[in-house]
């Protein structure tokens, strides 16, 4: 029998910590940064976190010694989707947490998160939604999976494992404009999941209350190897130069329809040079 | 001079706006260079040329674009330390953006994606927060690579044609890799391209099912059909339409939102159009608050008498 399948698989999925979309989100006037009141896990991070406990379950679950870790970097609030990733089912967690961490971009964030998993690894699959709801760069993926030499498939609207050979590997679905495509690629890997991979669960009271027993590791950046001017505003490759809160759309002419709306609306068309 | 290279992802028949503009952006900056992954042909390639381009980089190897991202990107650090490139130029769809993410950590050199603006001094500006925000930022490394959002530089009228030289660049692929191992292509609608498109007319929960009357206004308008999450859930039309925040964000000149209540991440994935005209039944709907032309009405008697005003003025 070979590792993997003695071990079973370990999975960790990212989740993070962001201002909730159906507020007003703001970036902070002093060090530019984003206003972290209001967060939540990142919806697009519940996909991942899904397809993960889904795969589990698929190949065995619990009793195939099956491992989901969910994992974040940030400030003290930023455990709260790790909290939260284990009411939903993850079996522990893990919140790299450290103040130099502070500003760093898609690069640093990056460079953290490779540390991290590199302390914590081996992982069989590192699971990520498709963009985070906060910086929407969608580049830390990419990047991460540079940075641990893992082939990447990215926006996977399905996932399957399969294991032969002596080995894992995986096919995912993806959707483009023009073609459908599907991708094959060994373990380890890196996948980001779009919205369409499934539906994902609640947690329950029963997982609300096994969340309470479960772990959370506290890291900070000395653990896993790193130094302070290695990420952050330091460790950054971007810097942010001046950030404004976009001038409100303003209301124009709104008229209910007299059965001549159609014709009002060609017009106004025609006024701003649009046909 | 600064040597600025232009990744042209997918050649086509002919140049693309978006490609055009990318190159238009890049000989304002500086002498072009081209990174193609692809095979192109010679219509293409000489369109290339016409904006001053005298070389193109080509991998040695032809398996590149069957690894995905991870291969085109360590073509384009062999492309990049070759033609020794101060910036380099992407298209802003996400492969593009995971290939320059992949890039930056290969050469060490930071990466801005959503670019909508750029000063000489390589002083970009994108939008945060789903376009509440404009936000300025500069790459801090020697190397700056940049993606660009389609519909924000002038595509400049080019020279005459001339082909440039092919300088094969030798590539060493990572050893693990995903691979493609099948493709299904999907029908042309012959509309434009979603993120490209200059007008679009996107439909919601009021559509009710029947975009119909959404795709013969877009067709009178040479417009794209785009729709809200409720509306792909819904599954009445297909998920590549979607705008928002798990969609394409989308900046038109013309957004014309039909049966879209306008909750606050609907409003969000098309604030940054310079036109919005909202129609809803619901005089009530948040969507109204961002319209520079809004019409509470039934849509599927408004549409139709815009689309047929449009043919009898023959515009």
């Amino acid at each position: 029998m070979d590792e993997a399948t003695a071990g079973g698989l370990r999975i960790a999925v990212l989740v993070k910590h962001v201002p909730d979309a159906q507020f007003d989100r703001h970036i902070s006037g002093d060090d530019l940064t984003t206003v972290r009141t209001e967060s939540i896990l990142s919806e697009l991070d519940e996909y991942a976190l899904e397809a993960a406990l889904q795969l589990v379950e698929a190949n065995g679950g619990a009793a195939g010694g099956h491992r989901v870790t969910a994992i974040t970097m940030g400030p003290a609030a930023a455990v709260n989707a790790v909290k939260k990733s284990l009411q939903i089912g993850a079996d522990d967690g893990v919140h790299l947490t450290d103040e130099a961490l502070t500003g760093s971009d898609a690069s640093a964030t990056s460079r953290a998160l490779a540390a991290l998993l590199r302390h914590l690894g081996p992982f069989d699959l590192v699971l990520t939604g498709m963009a985070s709801t906060d910086g929407e760069t969608s580049l830390v993926p990419a990047q991460l999976a540079e940075r641990l030499a893992l082939p990447q498939v990215t926006f996977a609207a399905s996932l399957e494992l399969t294991h032969e050979d002596g080995g894992w590997k995986l096919v995912a679905r993806r959707d483009n404009d023009t073609f459908a495509e599907t991708i094959e690629a060994p373990l380890p890997a890196l996948v980001s999941v779009t919205d369409q991979i499934n539906e994902p669960r609640y947690p329950n009271f029963k997982g609300i209350m096994a969340a309470k027993k479960k772990q959370i590791q506290v890291l900070s950046l000395a653990d896993v190897g790193l130094q302070p001017d290695e990420v952050g505003f330091a460790g950054s490759w971007t810097k942010v130069e001046a950030a404004a809160p976009r001038p409100p759309r303003s209301q124009g002419t709104v008229i209910t329809d007299e059965g001549d709306a159609g014709i009002r609306l060609v017009d106004f068309l025609a006024g701003q040079k649009l046909l | 001079m600064t040597t600025v290279l232009v990744f042209l992802d997918h050649p086509g028949a002919s140049l693309a706006k978006s490609e055009r503009e990318l190159l238009s952006l890049g000989a304002s900056l500086g002498e072009v260079a081209v990174a193609l992954a692809d095979e192109a042909g010679p219509a293409y390639l000489d369109g290339v040329g016409s904006y001053g381009v005298r070389e193109y980089y080509r991998p040695e190897t032809g398996a590149v674009s069957e690894v995905l991202v991870a291969g085109k990107a360590a073509f384009l650090a062999e492309a990049v330390r070759a033609s020794g490139a101060g910036v380099v130029l992407l298209g802003n769809a996400y492969e593009s953006k995971e290939i320059a993410a992949r890039l930056g950590v290969r050469l060490g050199a930071g990466v801005i994606t959503d670019v909508v603006a750029l000063d000489s001094d390589l002083t970009a500006t994108k939008s945060d927060f789903a376009g509440s925000y404009t936000v300025n930022c500069r790459v801090t490394t020697d190397v700056s690579i940049l993606t660009v959002k389609p519909n924000s530089f002038e595509a400049v009228e080019a020279g005459p044609p001339s082909t440039p030289r092919e300088v094969p660049v030798p590539v060493e692929l990572p050893h693990a890799v995903a691979r493609v191992i099948g493709r299904v292509d999907k029908p042309v609608s012959g509309r434009p391209d979603l993120s490209e498109a200059r007008v679009i007319v996107a439909g919601g929960r009021g559509v009710n099912g029947d975009f119909g009357p959404l795709e013969e206004l877009a067709d009178a308008l040479g417009g794209a059909v785009g729709a809200s999450r409720a509306a792909t859930d819904a599954g009445w039309i297909e998920h590549s339409a979607q705008i928002g925040q798990t969609g394409k964000t989308v900046s038109p000149q013309l957004y014309i939102s039909a049966g879209i209540s306008g909750a606050i991440q609907q409003k969000a994935g098309m604030q940054t159009s310079k036109v919005i005209v909202a129609i809803n039944k619901d005089a009530d709907s948040p969507v109204f608050e961002i319209a520079d032309f809004g019409i509470v009405g039934d849509l599927f008697t408004v549409l139709p008498q815009a689309t047929d005003e449009i043919r009898k003025r023959g515009l």
